[in-house]
C-alpha cells in the first residue's frame, strides 16, 4: 500500500528524521492561507499523488509569494498529473503539500528496500541524489553504497557510519546522518514498510540533514496489525475496478485487452492470460479468486470483470484444490442468474469434484461454452470472441 | 526414494481444529499419509479425524515421533507456529498460509539459521500448496488423484499451475516422483536451488520439471545452479508473459520489479543454461514427454 509524501515526512519525524516545516492544503486559498501562516520568503508547493516523476511534470513549483501560491495551486486541484510512473490516465491532484524551501548544498539517495536474493532489509545509497535509482544504477553504478541489515540485532551504529563515510559526509555531521538511518530503519521493521525512499535527502547550506522527498510502501499482509496505517489508504489513488476487489478480497489486475479471466491461484491466472495471447486474443484483467472461493465470490468476481466494458468474453478457469468444483460451478450458475451477461462465458473445470461441477454446469440450461484442457479454453474464448464480434457487426451492417 | 516425505513419515498439522486445517487433514489421511497429532494451543485432550490434539510442538513430538509438520495457521500467528515447529526438532515444515507479513518471514529464516546445519528444519512455503510424493504421502493442499506416481520432480511457485502440469503428465501416463510447491511470496523457506538439489540427488527422479513467473532473483539463481550443477534435464515453463511491470499480480512476491524479472528475461537466462522451456502453459507435459524420449 502506497501513501503520500507529506504523510510519509510525519511518520519519517516521529522516528527522528528531520523534514522541512509544511503543512497541507486541500484548495488553493488553503494554500495560499497555509503559506503566510508558516511565514519566510519561499516556499514549494507539492502536487499529493500516488507516483514519483512529479517535478518533471509540473506537480512540484517554487513560489517566493502567496500570490504565486494560489495560481500555482489553481493549476493543480482537480487536474490529473501525468508522468512517467503513472501511465496515460494520470492521477488526481486533490491535495497539496506547502513546503518552506530550503537551501540545498548536497542531495543524496537514501533507499531501504525488502531485498530477495539477501532476504533481508537493504540500504542503498548514493551521492547522486535527485536522479532516479534507475538511471544511477544505469549511470552511476559505481556511486552506490549498500548494506544489509543482519535482522537478530537491526542496523548498527557502525554500518550507518560506514555508509556517511562514503557518501562523503563531513566528520561533524556523520551523527545526524547515523540518526536519519536509524530513524528510517526503525519505520521501516516498526510500521513494516516494504520501501522507504527519500530522494533527496539533502545537507542544506546551514549543515542540516534534511529529507525533502519521501515515500513509503507498506506491506499489506501486515496491515492487519498497524490501524493507523489502513486509515492512510487514498482510494482517489487508486484503480476503481482494482479498490473494489480489494475491498471484496479478490486480487484483480486491469489490463488493455477484451478477454475477460477469473481464475484461481496467480501462478494459472497468469498461465491463463499468457495462454490467451498464444491464442490470438488479449487478456482483459488479471483476476486471482482465490483458494476457498465461495459461490459468493465467483458472482462477485464476474460483476467485477462486467463492470470492464471493454469485456467482450469471459473465461472461467478453475483447476481445483481447496475450492472444490461444484462450489466453482454453482458461482458460475449463481452468478449468472443474478448478473446479466450479454458476452460468451467459457467455463473449464478441472481437478477435485470435477465431475459434480461439470454436472451443475450441465443441468443449469445456461448457455456456457465448457472446455477441458487450458489450451482448448483459451482457443473457445477467442473463437467466440471473434465469431461474436462478426456477429455484432452484421447486425450493425444491416441496420 | 522421494524428497522429504514417504510413506512413514510421521505428520503433524499445526492449527488442526480449523474447517479447512480439519477438511484436509481427512483427505491427507485418506491419501495414506501417516498424520499421527495436531497442535493447537489449549485444545489439548481433544481428537480430529481420529487423531490426538497437543498443546505444543515439543509435547506432540515427545508424544508422537513426528518428523514433519504442515501450518495451517493464521497470517497473524503462523510466523511462531513455524518457529515454534523448528525448535521442536521437525525435519520438514510445510506452511500452506498464505498473507504472513514480509518481515515475520525474515525473522523466521533467521531464526531458523540458530541450529547446526544437520538439525536445522527445512522450510517449504509459505503461500503454497504443499509437498506430495505421489503413492506415498502428501502433505498439502493438493488434489492428490491428479498425480501419477513416476520419475519427474516438480518443483513451482503456484499451486494451481503445479495441478495443471501434473493433470497433464497424468493425460499421457507419466508420473511423478515428489512435487514441491515453494510459494508465491517474496520471502520464502526453500528456493528452486534448494529444491533442485534434493532432486539431483534423489535416484527416484530422472527428470525435473521447474515452473516459475515473474518476479525476483530465484529463477536466474536456479539456472546459474543449474548450468554448473544439474545433470538431469530440466523443463521449465516461466508465467506472466502478458504480465505489466510494476504491478502485483496476485502473488505478493510475483512483481516485475528489477532487470532479469520478467518472463521473457527468465525464459532467456534459463534457455542459455541449457534448460527445455515449455512455449506456454498447455505444453508443459508434451515438453516433459518430449525431453524424456
Amino acid at each position: 500500500m502506497d501513501i503520500h509524501e507529506y504523510q510519509a515526512k510525519e511518520l519519517l519525524s516521529n522516528f527522528g528524521v528531520v523534514v522541512p516545516q509544511g503543512a497541507l492544503a486541500y484548495s488553493p486559498e488553503q494554500a495560499a492561507y497555509r503559506a503566510r501562516e508558516m511565514g519566510g520568503e519561499r516556499w514549494v508547493v507539492k502536487a499529493q499523488i500516488h507516483a514519483g516523476g512529479r517535478g518533471k511534470a509540473g506537480g512540484v513549483k517554487v513560489c517566493n509569494s502567496d500570490v504565486e501560491i494560489q495560481v500555482a495551486t489553481e493549476n493543480m486541484f482537480g487536474r490529473k498529473l501525468v508522468t512517467h510512473q503513472t501511465g496515460p490516465e494520470g492521477k488526481g491532484i486533490y491535495r497539496v503539500y506547502v513546503e518552506a524551501a530550503v537551501p540545498i548544498d548536497r542531495e543524496i539517495y537514501l533507499g531501504f528496500v525488502l531485498d530477495r536474493t539477501s532476504q533481508r532489509v537493504m540500504i542503498v545509497a548514493s551521492a547522486e541524489g535527485g536522479m532516479e535509482i534507475e538511471d544511477i544504477s544505469a549511470n552511476r553504478p559505481d556511486s552506490i553504497v549498500r548494506a544489509t541489515v543482519e535482522p537478530a540485532v537491526g542496523l548498527q551504529e557502525f554500518q550507518c557510519r560506514e555508509i556517511a563515510f562514503k557518501l562523503g559526509v563531513e566528520a561533524g555531521m556523520v551523527q545526524q546522518m547515523v540518526r536519519t538511518l536509524q530513524g528510517c530503519f526503525r519505520a521501516f521493521t516498526e510500521l513494516d514498510a516494504t520501501m522507504v525512499e527519500i530522494n533527496p535527502l539533502v545537507i542544506t547550506g546551514d549543515n542540516r540533514i534534511m529529507a525533502l522527498d519521501a515515500k513509503m510502501t507498506f506491506d499489506g499482509n501486515a496491515l492487519f496489525r498497524h490501524p493507523q496505517i489502513s486509515e492512510l489508504r487514498d482510494k482517489s489513488q487508486e484503480d476503481p475496478r482494482e479498490s473494489r476487489a480489494a475491498d471484496r478480497g479478490l486480487s484483480y489486475v486491469g489490463l488493455d485487452g477484451n478477454i475477460g479471466c477469473i481464475v484461481n491461484g496467480a501462478g494459472l491466472a497468469m498461465a491463463t492470460m499468457d495462454t490467451i495471447m498464444l491464442a490470438g486474443g488479449a487478456p482483459a484483467n488479471f483476476l486471482d479468486i482465490g483458494g476457498g472461493a465461495t459461490p459468493e465470490r465467483v458472482a462477485k468476481a464476474f460483476r467485477l470483470v462486467l463492470s470492464d466494458s471493454k469485456v467482450e468474453a469471459i473465461l472461467v478457469n478453475i483447476f481445483a484444490g481447496i475450492n472444490r468444483c461444484d462450489w466453482v460451478a454453482e458461482g458460475v450458475v449463481q452468478a449468472l442468474r443474478e448478473v446479466e451477461v450479454n458476452v460468451p462465458v467459457i467455463v473449464r473445470l478441472a481437478g477435485t469434484n470435477v465431475e459434480e461441477g461439470q454436472k451443475i454446469l450441465a443441468q443449469s440450461g445456461l448457455p456456457l461454452i465448457r472446455a477441458t484442457t487450458l489450451m482448448e479454453a483459451a482457443e473457445r474464448a477467442v473463437g467466440a470472441w471473434k465469431s461474436d464480434l462478426e456477429q455484432s457487426t452484421k447486425v450493425r451492417a444491416v441496420r | 526414494m522421494s524428497i522429504y516425505l514417504d510413506r512413514n513419515t510421521k505428520v503433524l498439522v499445526q492449527g488442526i481444529t480449523g474447517k479447512m486445517a480439519r477438511f484436509h487433514t481427512k483427505d491427507m489421511i485418506a491419501y495414506g499419509t501417516n498424520v499421527v497429532g495436531g497442535v493447537v494451543p489449549g485444545k489439548a485432550g481433544e481428537t480430529v479425524e481420529g487423531v490426538p490434539v497437543f498443546n505444543t510442538m515439543k509435547e506432540a513430538v515427545a508424544q508422537t515421533g513426528a518428523e514433519a509438520t504442515l501450518v495451517f495457521v493464521p497470517p497473524p500467528f503462523a510466523a511462531d507456529s513455524i518457529m515454534e515447529a523448528a525448535d521442536a526438532g521437525i525435519r520438514y515444515c510445510v506452511c500452506i498460509t498464505d498473507g504472513i507479513p514480509a518481515q515475520d518471514m525474515i525473522r523466521v529464516k533467521r531464526y531458523m539459521y540458530r541450529y547446526p546445519k544437520e538439525r536445522r528444519m527445512v522450510l517449504t512455503g509459505p503461500n503454497c500448496a504443499g509437498t506430495i510424493s505421489p503413492g506415498k504421502a502428501m502433505l498439502g493442499i493438493m488434489p492428490g488423484h491428479i498425480y501419477l506416481q513416476g520419475n519427474v520432480g516438480i518443483v513451482g511457485r503456484s499451486g494451481t499451475l503445479g495441478y495443471e502440469a501434473a493433470a497433464q503428465l497424468k493425460e499421457r501416463g507419466i508420473g511423478i516422483s515428489t512435487s514441491v510447491g515453494i510459494g508465491g511470496d517474496p520471502i520464502n523457506g526453500s528456493s528452486f536451488r534448494d529444491i533442485l538439489e534434493q532432486f539431483e540427488n534423489d535416484s527416484e527422479t530422472h527428470i525435473i520439471c521447474m515452473i516459475g513467473e515473474i518476479g525476483g532473483p530465484q529463477e536466474a539463481e536456479a539456472a546459474e545452479y543449474i548450468r554448473d550443477h544439474v545433470t538431469k534435464p530440466v523443463v521449465a515453463y516461466v508465467a506472466g508473459l502478458t504480465a505489466p511491470k510494476g504491478r502485483t499480480m496476485g502473488h505478493a512476491g510475483a512483481i516485475i520489479s528489477a532487470f532479469g524479472e520478467s518472463a521473457s528475461e527468465k525464459v532467456e537466462i534459463l534457455t542459455a543454461a541449457g534448460v527445455t522451456v515449455a512455449a506456454n502453459p498447455a505444453v508443459i507435459g508434451e515438453t516433459i514427454a518430449n525431453v524424456m524420449q
